[in-house]
């Protein structure tokens, strides 16, 4: 067993940003773009997807459920292709690869998102909304002013672990060709041939550093926040 | 918009029907392969993790830590392309008598999904109050016995909910084995959308296939939940 990294010095720019500036932006760069915006985007989708889910009318309440339960039952890769195929059928033009791929990623998360959503506003208790109620509020200025808020602190260390594991699925935008990490990895595994071994391990390394640092920050939060909650 | 001619016959009858069949097939055997396996190392990392010898435990938090925060795709990638590098000839050996691609994914599937199953093993017995304990062995019962009798059925009721939903992840993970050829069901919708131009007749045949194994786990787990774990409920 002899390793030779000297193809990870070699590639190291490649690794980490694709052909930027001279190119569009690939590597690692790519792969945190695309977490970072399906992140703000399924924050948004998860928030309504969750609030819509706890609704008073069925009519709102039972599609929204079957939609969330629906994706929760697929796997990923399978999202991806079906907004392979949907968006340029609904768009009526060829979409981005790496805006499908945004879109997928959005869509799965959001619907994950939403249960941290849920279970963060049932996890506060009742007496708050009759409260709130009570001193004149509105339904939605109960639901904004003084559920979510309170909420949002439960929700807060799930939605890091949410962004861990979107981080990591990032990965799969490999599969429709965009060059993220993965695929950056694959690349270089193609061109230089005898190095699999070595170029994985590495890739391996990068997104354990990325992924671990937000685990940890994630359990920080939590530890932090439980202990403000007791006061 | 769209001027598309659905024919669904062509995934009820014929080859591509045959097809998504064996890809069904595929996915259950790597599935039931990795679930085994998954529960089996999942079960000795939790032990290993809740060891009184710290080199042990400090062991297995390096494996939970590593394998929970690495994609899968990656560790798919790695068994099958670069794991030759690292493993003892005999093993290569054996590797490539088999049926290699397989045997790559479900070792990946294996390695990834037991990090998670360790986990809920660990916090299902953890989360058994230590009264339970000191209480059996003051009423006389050994340590292996308050386990036995004690401890263990009240951990298994609590920690089979999470651990069929380790199941059911695996079982969809399974799909990304399609990216080293292993011909599961995502892998043989593919074809069949290649083959035939009939995407979305081969993708909703998958879909179905996947909601339905999904929507009956989740349907039993729902009974589960109501009849064993909070009974005075329902």
């Amino acid at each position: 067993m002899d390793l030779d990294f000297q193809v990870i010095i070699d590639n190291f720019t490649y690794f980490m940003i694709g052909r930027y500036p001279n190119g569009p932006l690939g590597g690692l760069g790519l792969t945190m773009y695309l977490a970072v915006v399906s992140c703000i985007l399924s924050f948004f989708g998860g928030l309504i997807l969750g609030l819509l889910s706890l609704s008073r009318y069925p009519v709102i309440r039972y599609p929204v459920n079957l939609f969330i339960n629906t994706i929760r039952g697929l796997p990923l890769l399978m999202v991806i292709f079906w907004m392979y195929f949907l968006l340029p059928a609904l768009m009526g033009k060829t979409v981005p690869e790496s805006q499908t791929v945004i879109m997928g990623l959005t869509v799965f998360t959001s619907a994950y998102m939403s249960q941290i959503v849920r279970a963060g506003i049932m996890g506060v208790p009742k007496g708050q909304t009759e409260a709130a109620i009570s001193t004149g509020l509105k339904g939605w200025q109960t639901m904004l002013y003084i559920i979510l808020p309170q909420g949002m602190r439960n929700m807060i260390p799930s939605f890091v672990n949410q962004f861990v594991s979107l981080i990591k699925d990032t990965s799969l935008a490999f599969i429709v060709g965009v060059s993220e990490l993965t695929h950056v990895g694959t690349q270089v595994n193609n061109r230089t041939m005898s190095y699999p071994t070595e170029i994985f391990i590495f890739i391996a390394a990068v997104y354990f550093v990325l992924c671990f640092a937000f685990t940890s920050f994630s359990r920080w939060l939590e530890q932090r926040l439980a202990w403000r909650k007791s006061i | 918009m769209l001027k598309y001619h659905f024919d669904w016959s062509i995934i009820t009858s014929g080859k591509y029907f045959e097809w998504l069949v064996s890809g069904l097939k595929v996915t259950l055997e790597l599935s039931a392969v990795g679930i085994v396996g998954a529960f089996v190392l999942g079960l000795v990392i939790a032990v290993l993790k809740m060891s009184n010898f710290k080199p042990l435990r400090w062991l297995a938090s390096v494996y939970l830590e590593f394998f929970r925060n690495t994609p899968l795709l990656i560790q798919i990638f790695f068994w099958y392309f670069g794991s030759y590098k690292v493993l003892p000839t005999a093993v290569n050996e054996w590797l490539n008598n088999t049926n290699f691609e397989f045997a790559a994914a479900a070792i990946a599937l294996i390695i990834y999904t037991s990090a998670f199953i360790a986990e809920d093993i660990r916090s299902g017995i953890l989360s058994i109050p230590k009264e339970q304990m000191e209480a059996a062995r003051s009423a006389g019962f050994s340590f292996l016995r308050s386990m036995q009798y004690i401890i263990l059925p009240q951990a298994v009721r609590i920690t089979i909910p999470p651990l069929v939903n380790q199941f059911l992840n695996l079982a969809k993970n399974s799909s990304l084995a399609m990216t080293i050829g292993v011909m599961e069901l995502t892998y043989q919708a593919r074809q069949v959308e290649s083959y035939s131009f009939k995407g979305f007749e081969a993708f909703t045949a998958a879909t179905v296939v996947y909601l339905a194994l999904s929507v009956s786990i989740t349907f039993i787990m729902d009974l589960y939940n109501k009849r064993v774990l909070n009974p005075q409920r329902s």
